[in-house]
């Protein structure tokens, strides 16, 4: 991984990626905010007619955080690295600065088509794949492309071994390629029924039971092959990178990576527990999440024990910081989501804030600080100028992790109240509540993770105006550096 | 071998394949026959009830409501008898949701009206004062999409063979021929409600997306 002097990197593609996730993440999470906000006063459902109530927007929400800002991230990342582990430029192929350029058009046009039809109320009301036929089409394109330009790289490499960041934006590609194309199996109504009806319309191939099946080994493995595998990708990347530190253990991130592979795709029915799914099938779910805790801690505990002896950096480089937070959020979520998928705690916690509160440690906390922390690695090299301000970069930490810490908290607090309500009996054996009175109990809560929703889209709202400050009129670099980022 | 692997990328995404492949195969499609068994006496959704089911899409239901009743006490005394795979066999695609910030709505027309949804609809605090539910006023003037649910019915007839009656066919003369009984369905809820916009819309022969949704949720027993 030394740098190599002669050769120059284009970085044209990472940079046009490194625009929409700055874009799409402030959206996304101000969305995000709205939605939250919205549970705790409704009034501020009334804002925008029929595009403003939280049904409507909160498919949009996640799926702006996930394609816009995540996958963004995710191609922004790779188009940056994956030359320099390669030791290959974009420059040097034509075809392929090509390819990169129209997967980045088709997929800008993608992204707006999704935000419109959303907004129109065009879903297939599938989570995290809401996205109807024609736009599933075009996502199988962009898709196609990125696949082009990873091995199109490979295919002219110069370092002929594949480094470990490669291995998970393969296993990206091929994961997301599967679920994505089995679970939008649809077939379009207007082309079925002879011209009938509206064209954005269409059927699952698959019915009830089975579809719940479908749905849910794409809906974890969603959260595997977009929120898990690349960012992992990233942090076998960058954190060397910005701290000058070798890999801790080859070994242990071989463990991880095979095991992570093998074992995630199984635990996705551990969203169908005490469902009409058959129960071996939730048993093996709920028995492989708990053996997911392996592989994922394998390269949590690689990438802390990587700072071994350097942990004076955490107090030096904010960035360091970053990642380092980021692998223990990765920790706890990866500790959590076993704990929920045990059956007799998913009788409580199913169905409650306690999921959403999980889903946002681990994507607040691991994924937006991995891709954040990515972001600003990147652009000194990119830009050739030092970080703008490490003070706002220090002060955005602090304000996030806050915001998370507050998120997560309120939320178990919130869910668990919530289950135990739902089964509470009096002496006699009667329901305690109505349904409403749960619902009652959880504003104070519903309004922490409001204000953590502002918290959080503040420090992002820093975070962008750092980069732009970065590319724009920040103090030019003579020479690359090395390891830890420059900043003022 | 790893080592290898890492210098042959082609093997390497065979291999990374075969394993992501390998849970699907195993733990998916030994029951997909078997799961997709209708209970006895099944109806399919009406043209009508599934125009209301696109609504419940549309305006994604699913964000706050559940459609499934686990096999507890405290469920089976809320919400009615526990779920069954075979009630889900016409659901395309399945509608369980994930959250419930809102109650189980599974067996809701076991205990819910046509008035109660309208007056619950337009203003959710007026039936509930602590909901939190926005309203959905605009349902009562948007006109519901009855052609789309009508190519829905003769998609999941003609690809899935979901039993629809010989009158439901692939053509626009079918359709037209169709779509009064569509209206005779709609008038019945409509003479249950008293919203006189919504009236005079379905006696102009127009369906407001109010009527296909309860329609819809008056269904699900």
């Amino acid at each position: 991984m030394q740098s190599n002097a002669a050769l120059e990197y284009d970085y044209t593609v990472a940079k046009l990626f490194t625009y929409t996730a700055i874009l799409f993440g402030l959206i996304g999470m101000l969305i995000g905010t709205l939605i939250a906000s919205q549970m705790a006063f409704p009034e501020l459902n009334y804002l925008f007619g029929e595009y403003g109530t939280f049904s409507r927007l909160r498919p949009l929400h996640t799926n702006v955080v996930i394609f816009g800002f995540t996958v963004s991230g995710v191609f922004a990342t790779f188009y940056y690295l994956g030359q320099r582990v390669l030791k290959v430029s974009m420059a040097e192929s034509k075809f392929l600065m090509f390819i990169g350029k129209l997967q980045f058009v088709l997929y800008v046009i993608l992204a707006l088509g999704m935000v419109v039809s959303l907004l129109m109320g065009y879903s297939t009301s599938k989570e995290y794949a809401q996205m109807e036929w024609p736009l599933d089409l075009l996502t199988v394109v962009v898709w196609v492309l990125w696949g082009i330009s990873i091995f199109g790289l490979i295919g002219i490499r110069r370092e002929k071994s594949l480094y470990i960041s490669l291995w998970y934006y393969i296993a990206c590609f091929l994961g997301v390629a599967m679920l994505y194309l089995f679970n939008n199996m649809e077939v379009p109504t207007y082309l079925a029924s002879g011209g009938l009806g509206s064209i954005m319309h269409s059927v699952s191939m698959y019915s009830g039971t089975n579809d719940a099946l479908v749905q849910w080994w794409w809906g974890h493995n969603a959260v595997a092959f977009v929120f898990t595998v690349p960012i992992v990708a990233m942090i076998y990347y960058f954190l060397p990178k910005e701290s000058g530190q070798a890999i801790y253990s080859y070994k242990l991130s071989l463990l991880s990576f095979w095991g992570l592979m093998f074992v995630y795709l199984w635990a996705g029915s551990h969203h169908l527990l005490y469902s009409t799914v058959p129960d071996w099938m939730q048993t093996m779910g709920s028995v492989f999440s708990v053996v997911l805790i392996l592989p994922s801690w394998g390269s949590a505990i690689n990438m802390l024990l990587t700072m071994k002896g350097e942990w004076n950096q955490l107090t030096e480089n904010p960035l360091i910081k970053f990642m380092v937070l980021a692998s223990t959020f990765y920790m706890l979520s990866t500790l959590e989501g076993p704990i929920q998928a045990i059956k007799s705690v998913n009788a409580i916690a199913h169905f409650t804030d306690w999921i959403p509160g999980h889903v946002h440690d681990g994507v607040l906390g691991w994924v937006a600080f991995m891709i954040m922390s990515g972001l600003f690695h990147m652009a000194p090299r990119m830009y050739k100028r030092e970080i703008y301000s490490k003070k706002l970069m220090e002060a955005q930490f602090w304000i996030q992790t806050t915001a998370v810490v507050l998120y997560f908290t309120s939320m178990w607090i919130a869910g668990i109240t919530q289950g135990m309500m739902w089964r509470a009996v009096d002496e006699y054996g009667n329901l305690m509540y109505s349904f409403i009175d749960t619902v009652a109990v959880l504003h104070p809560y519903y309004a922490i993770r409001a204000l953590a929703g502002v918290l959080y889209v503040t420090g992002f709202v820093m975070f962008a105006y750092n980069m732009i400050k970065t590319m724009s009129s920040s103090r030019e670099l003579t020479e690359e550096p090395q390891f830890r980022s420059p900043m003022a | 071998m790893f080592h290898w692997l890492e210098k042959n990328p082609f093997f390497f995404a065979v291999g990374v394949f075969i394993v992501i492949a390998f849970a699907g195969l195993i733990e998916i499609l030994p029951n997909f026959a078997e799961a997709s068994r209708p209970i006895a006496g099944l109806k399919p959704y009406t043209v009508l009830e599934l125009a209301g089911k696109n609504v419940y899409k549309k305006d994604t239901c699913i964000a706050c409501h559940s459609q499934l009743i686990r096999p507890f006490k405290s469920e089976t005394d809320r919400y009615g008898q526990v779920s069954l795979s075979g009630e889900y066999a016409y659901d395309r695609p399945f509608l369980w949701g994930s959250k419930r910030t809102g109650p189980d709505l599974h067996r809701v027309g076991n205990y819910r009206t046509t008035d109660w949804h309208e007056n619950h609809m337009w203003d959710p605090k007026s039936v509930v004062p602590q909901s939190i539910m926005p309203a959905y006023k605009h349902m009562f003037t948007n006109i519901a999409d009855i052609e789309t649910a009508y190519a829905e019915a003769v998609t999941v007839k003609n690809i899935f063979a979901t039993p629809y009656g010989d009158e439901i066919k692939g053509t626009k003369e079918a359709w037209e021929a169709y779509k009064p009984k569509v209206l005779e369905e709609a008038k019945l809820i409509a003479a249950d409600m008293k919203n006189q916009d919504v009236k005079d819309a379905v006696a102009k022969g127009e369906i407001p997306e109010i009527v296909a949704i309860i329609a819809y949720l008056n269904r699900l027993k």
